[in-house]
C-alpha cells in the first residue's frame, strides 16, 4: 500500500488503535486535516485554543488509561500546546503531540510560523523527535507511543516537517506492530530481595504508614493495593494525584496528606515508624520541611523510575518496578510469610488515630448565611452519588473538591497536581466525557479558572459533550487571597476579580443552561436540577462565601505536626495539646 | 566531590543539548563537556566532568540514564582510570632568551612546539588537568595569548571497557 506522509500518519493512528485526536488546523498541518477528512475512523475534535487540546487529550488520557492524541500546527500552534504538554509531563500522563513544522528547506530559515518546537518543548517531554525522512515517519510514530506509554509515562511531541507529509510523495506503508529501542527498556519487576526485606520490615512496624500517589493510578495497581493494605490492615492516605486508588470512603483511609490534608493523616505520618510510599515522589507539597519529615520512620519505596528513589527522601528498602507487578508479589509473600504483625501495637496505633479523627479537622461552619464552597462539594457528592468523573482547575476549589469528594475508584479524579494549571478543568472535563458519554462529568472551578480556557464552551456545544461546570465563585483568586491573608498581612494585592463577567449570560451565548445560585438553602435542588439535564452544558454559579479558607495547611517550614487548623476544627480538640501528642 | 561521568548517547543531532539542558535545567555544574563519534558511526562518546555531593551526582547519572538517548552510561570516578586532556597554547616568543626559555619549559613538560612565528610559539600539551594548570604558571604573565583546551577524556583501566 503506498501512501503520503499525511495518509501514514491518519492510517497509522487507525492501526494503533487511536480513537480521537485533539486538535487545531494551520498551514502547516493542511495536507494532514486533507487525509483526516478523507476517512471516518479517527475522530477529529476541533478545540478553540490549543491549550484545550492538550488538556482535552490529557483528561481522556487520565480517565481511561489511553494516550492522549493532539495535532497542532507550527510556530503558534506549538508553543500554545507547551502548557498543557508541561501539565501531562509534571503529572506523567502519556500523550502524543504531532506538531506541523515549517518544509525541511525553509528550517532555520525565520520562516512564517516558524518556532524550534523540539527546543521549545525539550524540558517538558519524555522525548521528542523531529522527521526528517518519510520512510521513518511510521516507525518514530510507533516510537513515539511506546515511549509515551511505557515505564513511567509522558508526553512525546512528533515534529512534522511540511513536506514529509506532502501528498505528491508516496511510499510503502506497513504498520510497525514492535519497535526495539536500545536505549529505553523500562525496568518491570522488582528486586526479590528488596521485596522480602520491606514485607518483613512492613510486618514488623508498630506504627505503619501507607502512602500512595498517582503512580498507583497510572500503573492500574488499584486492586493490588486494596489487596496489600486490607492484608496488612495498616492504615492508608494518598497523595493529591493517587485520590481514588483505594476507596476513599474506606475506613482503613485518612484521606489525603500533605499541604492540605487530613489532619489524622499528616499527624499519622509524622508519628510512623514505617512508611509504604507506593508509586508517589516525595513532592514538595507532600512533605513540607524535609528535614522534618516522617522523623521516627524507616521508608519503603516503590516506584517505575530509578530517578525518583532518594531524590527529596532518602529511603531505606527502595524497589524500583512496576507497582502493580511489585505488589503482587508482595501479596504472595505476604500470604506465605509465617511473620504475624504485632496486633496489639496496631491496635493502639488505631486508636490512636481514631482519636485524631474524632476531631474532624474538616469541619466548617454551617450556619453561614453564605454558600460554604465545602458545601457545595458535598451537594455536588450527594448528587452523583460520589460517582462522577469530577475534574477540577487550580485553587482553593481543588483543594476543597480533594478533600470533600471521596472517590472510590480511580481515574475519576482529573487534576493538574505537579504543574497546577488553571485552564485545566473544562477541557480534561471535555476529553473524559469524551471517553464516558454515559457518565456525569463534573468539571469544578473557580471564576478565576474557567476564564483561562473558557472558549472551550463553544466545542462543548460543537461536539454535545455536556459537562457541568460548578463554579464556586468568591470573587477571589481563593487561594492567592488566602496567601495574603496569611502571610502579607491581607493585602490583597491583584486578587480581586474586578469587572467579572455575568456567567450564566455567557453560558447561554454559547448555547448552554446558566443558574446561579446565591441561598444556602437551593443549593440541594439546584444541583439535582443541573445533572438532572442530561444532555445539557450547564454552567452552575455558585455564589460562594468570600472569606473562606483551606484548612488543614502545612506552612513553608512546617512539619506535619505542625497545622494551621480551622476555627471550627479548634473547638473540637479536647484532649490534645496543639503539638498533637496525647495528654 | 568532582566526577567524571562516561557516556555512550545516539548520534544524533538533538542529543546534546538533551544532556545539556538537562543540566542547566536542574541546576547541575559541567565542569568540562566533550563529544565525538566513535568507531560506531550511531554513537557518541561524551565525557562530562561535573561537581557535586554524593546525592547530586547519583541524581545526575539517574537523569542522564533516563534521557532516551543515552544508550550506556559509566562514573569513572568509582573504579581505576585514566585520564587526559588536550590543550593548545600560542605565546608571546620574541628575543632568543625567551624563546629558549619557552622552549625549555616546554621540553620539560613534554609539551610540543607545532607553530612557529616571529613572535609566537604554537604549544601542544596533553596531560591531566592539574599538568596542563602547571605548564601555564610556569609561564611568565602576560606572553600568553591563547589557550585552547579540549576537556577532559577518560578511559578506564584494565579489561573493562564501556561498549554496548
Amino acid at each position: 500500500m503506498e501512501l503520503s506522509g499525511s495518509e501514514i500518519l491518519v492510517q497509522f493512528l487507525k492501526d494503533e488503535g487511536v480513537e480521537y485526536i485533539f486538535g487545531y488546523p494551520g498551514g502547516a498541518v493542511l495536507h494532514i486535516y486533507d487525509a483526516l477528512h478523507r476517512q471516518d475512523d479517527v475522530k477529529h475534535i476541533l478545540v478553540r485554543h490549543e491549550q484545550g487540546a492538550t488538556h482535552a487529550a490529557d483528561g481522556y488520557a487520565r480517565a481511561t488509561g489511553k494516550p492522549g492524541v493532539v495535532l497542532v500546527t507550527s510556530g503558534p500552534g506549538a508553543t500554545n500546546a507547551v502548557t498543557g504538554i508541561a501539565t501531562a509531563y509534571m503529572d506523567s500522563i502519556p500523550m502524543v503531540v504531532i506538531s506541523g513544522q515549517v518544509p525541511s528547506a525553509m528550517i532555520g530559515s525565520d520562516a512564517f510560523q516558524e518556532v524550534d518546537a523540539i527546543g521549545c518543548t525539550r524540558p517538558c517531554v519524555k522525548h521528542n523527535f523531529l522527521v526528517k525522512d518519510i520512510n521513518n515517519l511510521a516507525d518514530t510514530l510507533k516510537k513515539a507511543f511506546y515511549v509515551a506509554t511505557t515505564g513511567r509515562p509522558g508526553p512525546v511531541l512528533v515534529d512534522l516537517p511540511k513536506d514529509i507529509t506532502a501528498p505528491q510523495i508516496k511510499i510503502p506503508y506497513q504498520f510497525p506492530k514492535k519497535i526495539k529501542m536500545r536505549s529505553y527498556n523500562p525496568t518491570v519487576k522488582g528486586h526479590p530481595r528488596q521485596i522480602k526485606k520491606a514485607v518483613e520490615l512492613l510486618l514488623s512496624a508498630r506504627r505503619p504508614m501507607i502512602y500512595s500517589g498517582g503512580g498507583v493510578v497510572l500503573g492500574n495497581a488499584a486492586n493490588e493495593l486494596r489487596e496489600v493494605t486490607r492484608k496488612l490492615g495498616f492504615p492508608i492516605t494518598q497523595t493529591l494525584m493517587g485520590l481514588g486508588a483505594y476507596p476513599g470512603t474506606d475506613k482503613q483511609n485518612l484521606g489525603m496528606l500533605g499541604m492540605h490534608g487530613t489532619y489524622e493523616a499528616n499527624m499519622a505520618m509524622h508519628q510512623c515508624d514505617v512508611l509504604f510510599a507506593v508509586g508517589a515522589r516525595f513532592d514538595d507539597r507532600i512533605t513540607g520541611d524535609t528535614s522534618k519529615f516522617c522523623p521516627h520512620a524507616r521508608i519503603i519505596h516503590i516506584d517505575i523510575d530509578p530517578a525518583s528513589i532518594s531524590k527529596n527522601i532518602n529511603v531505606d528498602i527502595p524497589i524500583v518496578g512496576e507497582v502493580k507487578q511489585v505488589l503482587a508479589d508482595m501479596s504472595k509473600l505476604l500470604a506465605q510469610t509465617e511473620q504475624k504483625s504485632d496486633a496489639a501495637a496496631l491496635d493502639a496505633w488505631w486508636k490512636r488515630i481514631g482519636e485524631w479523627q474524632a476531631q474532624d479537622c474538616l469541619a466548617y461552619d454551617k450556619s453561614s448565611p453564605h454558600i460554604k464552597p465545602q458545601s457545595v462539594i458535598e451537594s455536588l457528592y450527594k448528587v452523583t452519588r460520589g460517582e462522577a468523573y469530577v475534574s477540577s482547575d487550580v485553587g482553593q476549589h481543588q483543594m476543597f473538591a480533594a478533600q470533600f469528594y471521596p472517590f472510590d475508584e480511580p481515574r475519576r479524579w482529573l487534576n493538574s497536581g505537579g504543574l497546577g494549571t488553571m485552564g485545566f478543568g473544562l477541557p480534561a472535563a471535555m476529553g473524559a466525557k469524551m471517553a464516558f458519554p454515559d457518565a456525569d462529568v463534573a468539571c469544578v472551578t473557580g471564576e478565576g479558572s474557567i476564564q483561562m480556557c473558557i472558549q472551550e464552551l463553544s466545542t462543548c456545544l460543537q461536539y454535545d459533550l455536556p459537562v457541568k461546570i460548578i463554579c464556586l465563585n468568591n470573587r477571589y483568586l481563593g487561594m492567592v487571597r488566602q496567601w495574603q491573608e496569611f502571610f502579607y498581612e491581607k493585602r490583597y494585592s491583584h486578587s480581586y476579580m474586578d469587572a467579572l463577567p455575568d456567567f450564566v449570560k455567557l453560558a447561554e451565548s454559547y448555547g448552554h443552561v446558566g443558574i446561579r445560585v446565591e441561598n444556602p438553602a437551593d443549593l440541594d435542588s439546584v444541583m439535582e436540577e443541573t445533572f438532572a439535564m442530561k444532555d445539557r452544558v450547564v454552567f452552575l454559579d455558585v455564589i460562594t462565601d468570600q472569606t473562606e479558607n483551606v484548612y488543614p495547611m502545612i506552612q513553608a517550614g512546617a512539619g506535619h505536626n505542625d497545622m494551621e487548623i480551622s476555627p471550627e476544627h479548634k473547638k473540637n480538640l479536647g484532649a490534645v495539646n496543639p503539638e498533637g501528642e496525647l495528654a | 566531590m568532582r566526577h567524571i561521568i562516561s557516556l555512550l548517547v545516539e548520534n544524533e543531532s538533538g542529543a546534546l543539548s538533551r544532556i545539556a539542558g538537562l543540566f542547566s535545567a536542574r541546576g547541575y555544574n559541567i565542569e568540562s563537556l566533550t563529544v565525538a563519534t566513535t568507531e560506531d558511526p550511531t554513537l557518541s562518546r561524551m565525557t562530562i566532568v561535573t561537581t557535586g555531593s554524593d546525592r547530586i551526582i547519583e541524581q545526575i547519572t539517574k537523569q542522564l540514564n533516563k534521557l532516551i538517548d543515552v544508550v550506556k552510561l559509566l562514573d569513572m570516578t568509582d573504579g581505576d582510570f585514566i585520564e587526559r586532556e588536550m590543550m593548545f597554547v600560542k605565546i608571546r616568543a620574541e628575543g632568543e632568551a625567551k624563546r629558549a626559555e619557552i622552549q625549555r619549559l616546554s621540553d620539560i613538560f613534554r609539551a610540543r612546539i607545532i607553530d612557529v612565528t616571529d613572535s609566537t610559539f604554537s604549544v601542544e600539551l596533553t596531560g591531566a588537568g592539574a599538568k596542563l594548570d602547571a605548564y601555564l604558571k610556569t609561564l611568565p604573565d602576560g606572553d600568553v595569548i591563547e589557550t585552547v583546551r579540549s576537556g577532559s577524556m577518560g578511559i578506564i583501566r584494565g579489561k573493562k571497557a564501556l561498549t554496548i
